[in-house]
Formats: structure tokens, sequence, C-alpha cells
């Protein structure tokens, strides 16, 4: 059992140092860490290079020992060459942790300059993030990330915590949390992850208030860590996904028995990570889909879905895609079509189809919606609502979304919606995400949100 | 903690790098799992002096480091039905590279299953279960799971097969010993978290399995390099 490490003044920092600030060039990463910081969040940020001075009024600091006060954080954007020298003269100062954000060690052969710097961290107990990495962006707080401010996109804060070997699959998923709504609570790029790694972040967040679902993106793990990481998921008590680059990676030995060539790294790596409930996204759009569903319910499902459409069309594909994931959408019993049946509007009652799919039919209005839902919500029949709305259809308003979002809260049934995501539905897609209804933009995402709920042990 | 006796003979493997049947299903005997009553007989002399004990119909393998896949060489015989047949088939062995005898044993009946385990590199040892027989890389119907595993482990393990049915009992037939899958999965991965170090890979393959029992119809366990 390694030794816990406190992460907090790395992840959640007061104090932060910049070190490597360019005097002369403005587009040098570390100055944009130190401007993005020093205008735009609440950490208290100062500026670190050796020759002191000026820069457009703010002061430089020669070192970090002069910085005032405790450095919780020491942000290094450095050349290769001169980060064991800075991570020396931040030991020195007593900095608590660092962020090598600078490139130019296991992932280009310096395996040993990546040795010499992960040995000087270890010496001084000092939790080293990186090498070759983004560092974190924590909304509202702190964010080291050297993309100019103007060219990021920023999720809001949220509950969903996201952890990458890649810093540009990191930037990406932030752009579609953006896009999607869902709300992020803390990312964090390790890059070389030559000190801290997943199951460090793993331990951190499972203690961390603000974080609900912890999203990871992998590469790979180390000898035995695999089976250390999903020891620690399943106590964790939270969800977890993951997304694993490189399944294709061919074997490079000869392959000479029955059981090598049926469980590759792959299959062994996707098995086991359902044997232990962690829920595997296996491409970017699942990824989205699990974050967004899994943030906003907190009970497994066993996966019998309800699903209510305007568009006989819209319930025959997603009928498609339960059953190709294993989603049963079990027939209505007569008793319960009937419930749905007496309460639906004059025109629409007699026309409506009420087995599983629903369709209520392009005539159906807010009202038919929110009956079906509500006497849905109440029977046992089903244990979730798959809702595939269609905005152009006259009788739907732009405030069905909140409306049937208002029987969530007081039925407690989950619901995953589609609404195609387009400018003028925004208000009818807000009213689910901002109380907490899931939306996907396409079928087989609303779908996904409902298989996320089946495959998560902890929800 | 391995047994001293499973010990000896992986030290005994070692040296060709893989665990022959015999040796693998002695390994798998000494860990308490299911294996035929089988004799490792070194000539056609002592082939033939088993099988007036144990009767005929019979099996027989032929046990040799040269060759790992026995049914591609043309190394298995089965429904062997009398002393003349298992005389002709012992001689036909006897010329193949690196002959060391056969192994003799009853011949058993019912469904072919594979029980399989590989150490890997991120997530130690693995156990794999399913359809076997030797059109398991065709079929493809296994599932795994990161050893060891307890007994209702197994039991998901039986329905996530796409033959769950054949093994469940299947147009009127009798399902197969379930109590005797479960026992033999999850022992066999008790067993690979002993043999981490030593292994890479192990086939027992086919498992033979009928409704009254399981028995390892045959084995190999690739060593660590």
């Amino acid at each position: 059992m390694q030794k816990p490490k406190d992460l907090k003044p790395l992840l959640h920092p007061r104090t932060m140092a910049v070190v490597g600030v360019s005097r002369k060039n403005d587009r040098h990463p570390a100055n944009v860490i130190f401007y993005k910081n020093h205008l735009r969040q609440t950490v208290d940020v100062y500026a670190v290079n050796p020759k002191g001075g000026k820069l457009l009024g703010e002061k430089l600091y020669p070192d970090v020992a002069s910085v005032p006060g405790q450095v919780d954080l020491a942000v290094i954007a450095v050349r290769a060459a001169q980060v064991p020298g800075v991570l020396a003269d931040c030991a020195r100062a007593g900095a608590k942790s660092a962020a090598v954000i600078s490139g130019g060690f296991a992932e280009v052969g310096r395996e040993d300059l990546q040795d010499e710097i992960s040995a000087i961290a270890a010496d001084a107990g000092m939790p080293m993030l990186g090498p070759n990495c983004l560092g974190i962006y924590a909304p509202g707080y702190a964010d080291t990330f050297f993309l100019p401010p103007e060219r990021m996109i920023r999720p809001e804060q949220g509950n969903v915590a996201l952890v990458s070997q890649s810093g540009g699959i990191l930037v990406d998923q932030m752009i579609k949390f953006a896009d999607e709504g869902v709300g992020l609570s803390l990312a964090v790029s390790i890059g070389n992850k030559a000190m801290i790694r997943e199951r460090d972040l793993l331990a951190y967040l499972t203690e961390d208030d603000k974080t609900r679902v912890i999203a990871f993106y992998v590469e790979g793990f180390g000898k035995g860590e695999g089976r250390a990481f999903v020891h620690q998921a399943r106590d964790a008590g939270k969800p977890i996904i993951i997304l694993k680059a490189g399944k294709s990676a061919a074997g490079t030995q000869a392959v000479s028995s029955h059981t090598a060539a049926l469980a590759g790294d792959y299959n062994v790596f996707s098995s086991v990570m359902a044997q232990f409930g962690v829920v595997e996204a296996k491409n970017e759009l699942e990824l989205v889909s699990f974050c967004e569903a899994l943030s906003c319910y907190d009970k497994p499902l066993s996966g019998r879905a309800a699903i209510l459409t305007g568009s006989g069309g819209h319930g025959a594909m997603a009928v498609d895609e339960c059953a190709r994931l294993g989603i049963e959408t079990p027939a209505l019993s007569s008793a319960l079509a009937e419930k749905v049946r007496a309460g639906l509007s004059e025109p629409v009652s007699s026309i409506a189809s009420l087995k599983n799919p629903i369709d209520l039919t392009g005539s159906a209005v807010d009202d038919d919606f929110v009956h079906a839902v509500s006497t849905l919500s109440d029977s046992s029949e089903v244990d979730c609502v798959l809702l595939l709305l269609l905005p152009y259809l006259p009788g739907v308003t732009s405030d069905l979304g909140a409306r049937l979002s208002a029987v969530f809260r007081r039925k407690g049934k989950p619901l995953a919606a589609y609404v195609p995501r387009l400018e003028k539905y925004r208000m009818l897609i807000e009213g689910f995400e901002l109380n907490r209804v899931p939306v996907a933009p396409s079928i087989d995402g609303a779908v996904l949100m409902v298989e996320a709920l089946r495959r998560c042990a902890p929800c | 903690m391995l047994k001293p006796e499973i010990k000896e003979i992986l030290d005994q493997a070692r040296e060709a790098g893989w665990a022959m049947e015999p040796q693998a299903k002695e390994i798998m005997r000494l860990a308490g799992l299911p294996v035929p009553d089988f004799t490792w007989a070194r000539d056609k002399e002592e082939a033939l002096a088993c099988a007036r004990e144990k009767g005929f119909p019979l099996a027989a393998k032929v046990v040799s480091k040269k060759i790992v896949h026995k049914s591609d060489a043309g190394g298995v015989a089965v429904n062997i039905a009398d002393e003349d047949e298992l005389a002709g088939v012992m001689d036909r062995f006897a010329g193949m590279e690196g002959f060391e005898g056969a192994v003799v044993e009853p011949m058993a009946q019912g469904a072919e299953l594979i029980v399989g385990g590989r150490v890997d590199h991120q997530f130690g040892p693995v156990v794999l279960f399913g359809m076997g027989g030797t059109a398991v890389e065709v079929y493809k119907d296994t599932v795994i799971r990161m050893a060891p595993i307890d007994e209702d482990t197994v039991g998901n393990m039986i329905l996530s097969l796409g033959a769950r049915d054949l093994i469940l009992g299947h147009r009127g037939e009798k399902p197969l010993d379930a109590a005797g899958i479960k026992s033999l999965v999850a022992g066999f991965s008790r067993l690979l978290m002993d043999l981490e170090d030593e292994i890479e890979s192990v086939d027992l393959n086919p498992v033979m399995c009928s409704h009254k029992g399981c028995n390892i119809a045959d084995a190999r366990i690739m060593l660590a390099r």
C-alpha cells in the first residue's frame, strides 16, 4: 500500500508560482498561465523569472523562495534541461507541490531526465504532476492550461472530474462538456505521470465533496497497476467512467495458447472494468453521455425503459439501439396503457400507439407528454423513461423541458431525453438540463444515458 | 502457496518452456481439480498394459516437447476400440518428433468447454471460460474475469456466454453440471494466483462436461519466459 499523498495543495492551491515567465515573449506558455490566473481566477498567483524586474507593472520574483508566503503549487514551464534546477529550488523554498508543464522527457526518450526530476520531487516529499502535461483546471479557481483564455471553451462548474493522460483529449472533452451542458468539478492532465498517477487522483477525488462522477482517459497502466486501480474503484462508492485508447494495439509476442489469443490486452481491460463496476466508454460520444447521465442520477437501474415519443420512426430507432445494448423495452400492460390513454387529449387518445415505444403522434401537446410521463413514473413496469422530443411539432412548446423535469423531481423516476441541439430549442433543453435531467443531441446518445445507469455499480 | 510436488513438475518443465499434457494434468490433480484416470505410458507395451486395466474405448494422445498442438500434428486418437488399434496408434506416435510416450485415458462424454488463464501485465492473473474445443478461436464465445473469482461469479460468466443455453439445458437436453463447472473454474482461478510468477498462460481445453460432471480432458501450461 503506497502512502497517500496530500494532493490538496496541487489540486486546490491557494498560492501559485508560475516559473518561466518571459520578459520578452508574451506568448510564452508561462506568461499565458500567469496572466489568465492573475486576471480571471481567484487563486493568488506570482510570476517567477531569474532576472527579476517587472513585466507590464507586475513584479517578477527571481526564484520561488522569494515569493511572499507559502507556495502551494509551483507551475514550471521552462526548458526540460532547466527543470531539475527549478524543482530543487522549489523543494528548498518549501513549495508544497509542482506541476511540470514542460515536455522533453520520457516522451522523447529522456527517461533519465524524467527519473532525475522524479527523484528530486520524491526526496522533497513534494507531489509532482507531469511532466509534459497541462496541469489542472478548476473552474473559477485555478487554471494552468497554457491555452490563451480567448481560445478556451470552459464548461460550467459541476460535479464531474476528468483525468486524462492526454492534454489534447482533455481539452476536447471540455469542449464537449460545454456543448452538452455537463459541469466540471476539476480537470487534471497527468501527462507522462512520472509521479502522480491515476490511482492518486482516484484516491483524492473519491474524498472530494465537489466530485460525484470520476472520468478517466487512459492509454495504459503499469505492471499490476490495473489490478490495484479496479480494487480502489470498486471501493470508491462513486461512478467511475473510463475511456481507453490503444484498443487495437497488436501483441508483439507470438501467441502460443488459445487463452493468450482470446484474452488479449484490450479484451482483458474491458472485461475487468465491467467486472468491477467501472463503466467503460468505447468512444468520446459514450464518454460524454455517460458523464452527463451519471452526474444527474444516483440509483442504478435494471434497465427496463419506456420509450416515449411523438414520432414512430424515432421510437423504432431507439428500440433497435436498446435491443443492441440489451436494454429491455417491455410492452406496457393493457391496464397501464389504458391509464395512459385515459388522460390524453381527445384527438390524441384515439390515434396514439400505447405499446412500447409509446407514440403520442405529431398531434400531441405538452399536457399529453406530462400526463404520460407522470403515469409511467408511477408504474413499476418500467424503471426509466426515454423521451424523444421533437420541438418542431406544433403542440410542443419550449416549456415542456421544465414541466417534465418537475415530474421527475416529484416522482424520482429517471428520465433521459433526446432533443435536437439547435440554438432555437435551447430553452427546451435548458428546461431539462438546469433541472438535472440529461439531454442528448442524438437518439443513440439518449439510449447510452440509460445504458450508463444500467452498467454503473455505485450510482 | 504452491505444493512442493507442483513446484517440482514446473521445474522439470522449465527447460522446454511449457508443461506437457501429463505434467499439466498432474498439476491440476494436485490442485484438487477433476482430471480423468490418465496414464503416461512411455511406450507401446506400457500403453497396452494400462489399457487392459482401464478397458476400451480409450483415447491416446502423443507426449512430445516438440508438439504443442497435438491435433494439428495428428497426435490425438479417440474411440480406440481394441488392443490392435491401440498398438497401431502407438506405432504411429513413436515416429513423431520428440516422442516421449502417450497419455492413455478413458473416453470422456459431454460438451467441450475451455477454462484458461493468463498473467496480464496490467491486471495479473485473469481467467477465461467458455465454449472450447479445437474451434475455440473461431467461435470466440468466451468471457474473462480477473482472478481470483468465486462460484457466483462463474455463474455470471455462464450467463454471459452466447451458448449459455447449451450449458443450462437446450431443447430437452439435461443441463450440464453447473455446480461442477463453478467449482472447477473458481478452484482453477485460485491456483492461478499461486502460479502468477511461474506461468504465462494455461489452456484447459477441452474440459468435457456432461450432466454428470466435468473433467479436464486436455491441459497445457506455457511457462513464464
